[in-house]
């Protein structure tokens, strides 16, 4: 197995890990650092995948760089919105509830 | 008992997942694409000579383009969900003395090696964002070494400041229609032309990161 | 050359209206973005006629062609999207301007949002590139975040942060599936993958488009994806509520039709049942909650979840020959124009009474006769009456179900409409109600009075709903340019 693919079944478990831990964590702050594993993983299987037949290869990383500002910009929003939330309630966590008034 | 089911049954789908996909993997035939000679072949034309670069501001420039954009969404997202009353500025309540003076040396120190990293990014890893993200990280320094203040509600100059590099991008980007596409670089101005786009977003990210953090830490953050 | 103009013009208005109405500052910009959507309309009908005489039209950004830089390209199907989006938002924004109150929470920043959701919308339907289409897919989904979010009470928080970690996993495996095609293709670009990508495609391939399709079924609020759905929709102010029911969702929807009839074609046939069956649970659940629920918003939400259900319902039905994808876009551009007209009526109606509850729509077909026959139309293009857009979508449906023998979904479709029907006439029936002596006392104290351009907004959308019909006969034609189906 090579270096790459290495990297890239790496990438499918961090993928995996944090897209669990988005769906059945609890606490806000952590489902954000779920998701930011997420979001790492699929930027590691992007850029080793297409580094299997030798030298790098500039699109993925380029990819790859946008990829990440995007994930900054989606946790800013994510923290400043659960701060907002435990100004008002006091609470991290959301609740199932749909009907309230 | 059914929050544990639920658990069981997410965590077992992953671990399906994964093994399913590593298996595959691993029969992956190579790309039928490839698109390292395109990018070598057009690289000289591009402006500037390391190819991360030029795949991001002048192949695939409209990506960075909209890539901005949401950086913008992301601030004003911030923005929009203060309270109405946030109008104090106030100063972080870290009362270590280390930090101050560790900071007085460092930020120069960041400021400069930023305007390196913008230069150098025409010619090796670097370019706007590591320089932004380098001098948003000095401004946060600055905030948590009760240096400077935290951000409250934007007045005119910073939100110029904030958009400047979107627009300026924009505008060069809708300007060079004339010359056929949106984002066409005339080769002889390319790398003058990134250069341009890539100071100005250098600054804006700086600020758009900075408040990210900054704007958000303005008020006690105690519950009502 | 105009044609070029106005699809970069399309995303580069609002992009630029957007700036301008957060450099304004807080709570301005309405003037920008009404100038602005006019102008983003105008090239919006120059885009749909170029490509109903010249045909599908491709811009390849920075002059580079695809694989190595990014196409846009214009069919039929985009440019009927692009006229909905705008079709929808002219309105919404008029209607917006009067709503918010002078110096309202919710408003401060309302423009800016607004205008970045619609530019992304604008650059997603444009988009023939699959990792451009997740950047769009991101700046949508954080402006939508935003605006629900603005209101700014903790159940609209929590409603915001439960749509966006639900579009966040789907952003996340959406953009996992990109990852896994590149490293097959080596290449993201929609023309280029769509001739690679046969029926032997590799294993990986067909995990990649499960990713990207699970996904975007979280971003369009598929039946079970719908959780985040009723909650953020129900509890935004009316005009946001409008653009995410009307136009965010069908941005989701729009990219599995993209890529279903695209790149994935080979793959997809053996799973086609799966969306039908989805859609129909859909319907039948959406239609049921809509039935039950005491609040007036969140009707209306439940009721986007049983429509939508009528978009994938369809999925099993586009097999090369049937010309299904028409009915589809016509159902989605005429749900877009009723499900708009209806928030606005609602909004309207909170607005005079105070209080988000159907209980309290008894005598409004006294005080606001405008307003409930905006409604009223609304849901006639909801359940499917002629001379409606949605009468005639859902007419081609049924139609392409018998001739495929798909006796379940024909019933459902009958179902959803009668369904339908039995929650638009819940709320009809309760306006010509009288009002309750002591609702009538509460009301005085928290309605306030409505401005007449409101009303006229709501009214001007569902009778374009209604009208649809009418003229659906060259929209047909137009969706089929380029799309061989």
């Amino acid at each position: 197995m090579t270096s790459e693919l290495l990297f890239a079944v790496t990438g499918v478990i961090l993928f995996a890990i944090g897209a669990a831990g988005t769906i059945l964590l609890a606490n806000l702050l952590r489902r954000v650092l779920a998701f930011n594993i997420m979001g790492s993983g699929a930027c590691v299987v992007l850029v080793s995948l297409a580094q299997r037949n030798g030298i790098a290869d500039p699109v993925p990383q380029a990819m790859v760089l946008t990829g990440i500002v995007v994930a900054v910009a989606a946790t800013g929003v994510a923290l400043a919105l659960t701060r907002r939330l435990h100004q008002l309630t006091g609470e991290c966590e959301t609740t199932s509830s749909v009907e309230h008034d | 008992m059914s929050a544990n089911l639920r658990r069981l049954a997410v965590i077992l789908g992953a671990a399906t997942f994964v093994w399913l996909l590593a298996d595959t993997l691993f029969t992956l035939p190579l790309p039928a694409v490839d698109l390292r000679p395109l990018v070598s072949a057009n690289l000289a034309q591009s402006g500037v000579t390391h190819p991360v670069t030029a795949v991001l501001l002048n192949f695939r420039g409209f990506d960075t383009l909209l890539e901005i954009a949401v950086m913008l969404v992301a601030l004003i997202a911030v923005l929009a969900s203060l309270p109405g009353d946030s109008s104090r500025a106030t100063v972080s309540d870290n009362t270590d003395d280390m930090l101050p003076a560790f900071s007085r040396t460092a930020v120069p120190l960041m400021l400069l090696y930023a305007l390196y990293l913008l230069w150098a990014g025409a010619f090796r890893p670097g370019g706007a964002f590591q320089a932004g993200a380098l001098l948003a990280a000095a401004l946060a320094l600055l905030h948590l070494a009760r240096l400077m203040p935290a951000w409250s509600a934007p007045g005119l100059l910073l939100r110029g400041g904030l958009v400047a590099g979107f627009l300026v991008f924009l505008g060069i980007a809708a300007a060079l229609m004339a010359g056929g596409a949106l984002l066409q670089y005339p080769p002889a101005h390319a790398g003058m032309l990134i250069l341009l786009i890539e100071s100005t977003l250098a600054v804006s990210l700086a600020l758009i990161l900075a408040g990210l953090f900054l704007f958000v830490s303005s008020d006690g953050g105690t519950p009502k | 050359m105009t044609e070029n103009i106005a699809l970069i013009g399309v995303f580069t208005v609002p992009l630029l209206w957007a700036t301008l109405a957060f450099l304004l500052g807080p709570g301005r910009g309405a003037f920008v973005a009404i100038t602005g959507s006019v102008v983003q309309l105008f090239l919006a009908l120059i885009l749909a006629r170029s490509v109903l005489v010249d045909g599908p039209l491709n811009h390849s950004t920075g002059g580079w062609g695809a694989p190595l830089g990014i196409d846009l390209y214009v069919d039929g199907l985009t440019a009927a999207m692009l006229l909905l989006t705008q079709v929808v938002a002219l309105p919404i924004f008029v209607y917006a301007r009067s709503y918010f109150a002078p110096g309202a929470h919710a408003a401060r920043h309302f423009w800016p949002l607004a205008g970045f959701l619609i530019a992304g919308m604008n650059a997603l339907y444009l988009a023939n590139d699959i990792f451009n289409l997740y950047v769009t897919l991101e700046i949508v989904g954080l402006a939508a975040v935003a605006l629900i979010a603005a209101g700014g009470g903790a159940g609209q928080v929590a409603a915001a942060l439960r749509y966006l970690f639900a579009a966040l996993l789907g952003s996340g495996a959406y953009l996992l599936g990109v990852a896994l095609i590149y490293g097959t293709y080596g290449s993201v670009s929609i023309a280029t993958l769509t001739p690679l990508i046969d029926v032997a495609a590799p294993r990986v391939v067909s995990i990649a488009a499960l990713l990207m399709f699970a996904g975007l079924m979280l971003k369009s609020a598929l039946f079970p994806f719908h959780y985040w759905l009723p909650a953020a929709h129900g509890g935004a102010p009316a005009p946001v509520s409008a653009l995410l029911s009307a136009l965010v969702v069908k941005a989701a929807i729009y990219l599995c039709l993209r890529l279903w009839l695209g790149p994935f074609a080979p793959l997809v046939q053996a799973a086609a049942w799966l969306p039908g069956v989805l859609g129909a649970g859909a319907i039948l659940w959406g239609s049921a909650m809509a039935i039950r629920t005491p609040r007036l918003k969140l009707l209306v939400a439940y009721s986007t979840v049983a429509q939508l259900g009528y978009l994938f319902l369809a999925f099993p039905l586009l097999t090369p020959g049937a010309a299904v994808l028409g009915a589809v876009t016509l159902q989605a551009i005429a749900h877009g124009l009723a499900k708009a007209a209806m928030f606005a009526a609602a909004g309207i109606i909170i607005h005079s009474t105070g209080r988000d509850a159907v209980a309290e729509v008894a005598g409004v077909a006294e005080r606001l006769p405008l307003t409930l026959f905006a409604f009223a139309l609304a849901g006639v293009s909801l359940m499917g009456l002629p001379p409606s857009g949605g009468f005639l979508a859902k007419w081609l449906l049924l139609d392409a179900a018998l001739n495929a023998g798909h006796w379940a979904l024909v019933a459902v479709i009958i179902a959803g409409g009668l369904l339908a029907a039995i929650y638009v006439f819940r709320v009809v029936r309760q306006a010509f109600l009288n009002l309750p002596e002591e609702l009538a006392d509460r009301q005085k104290h928290t309605g306030r009075p409505v401005p007449r351009v409101l009303e006229w907004m709501a009214f001007g959308l569902a009778a374009a709903s209604v009208l649809l019909g009418l003229f659906s006969v060259d929209l047909l034609k137009l969706i089929a340019v380029g799309n061989p189906l």
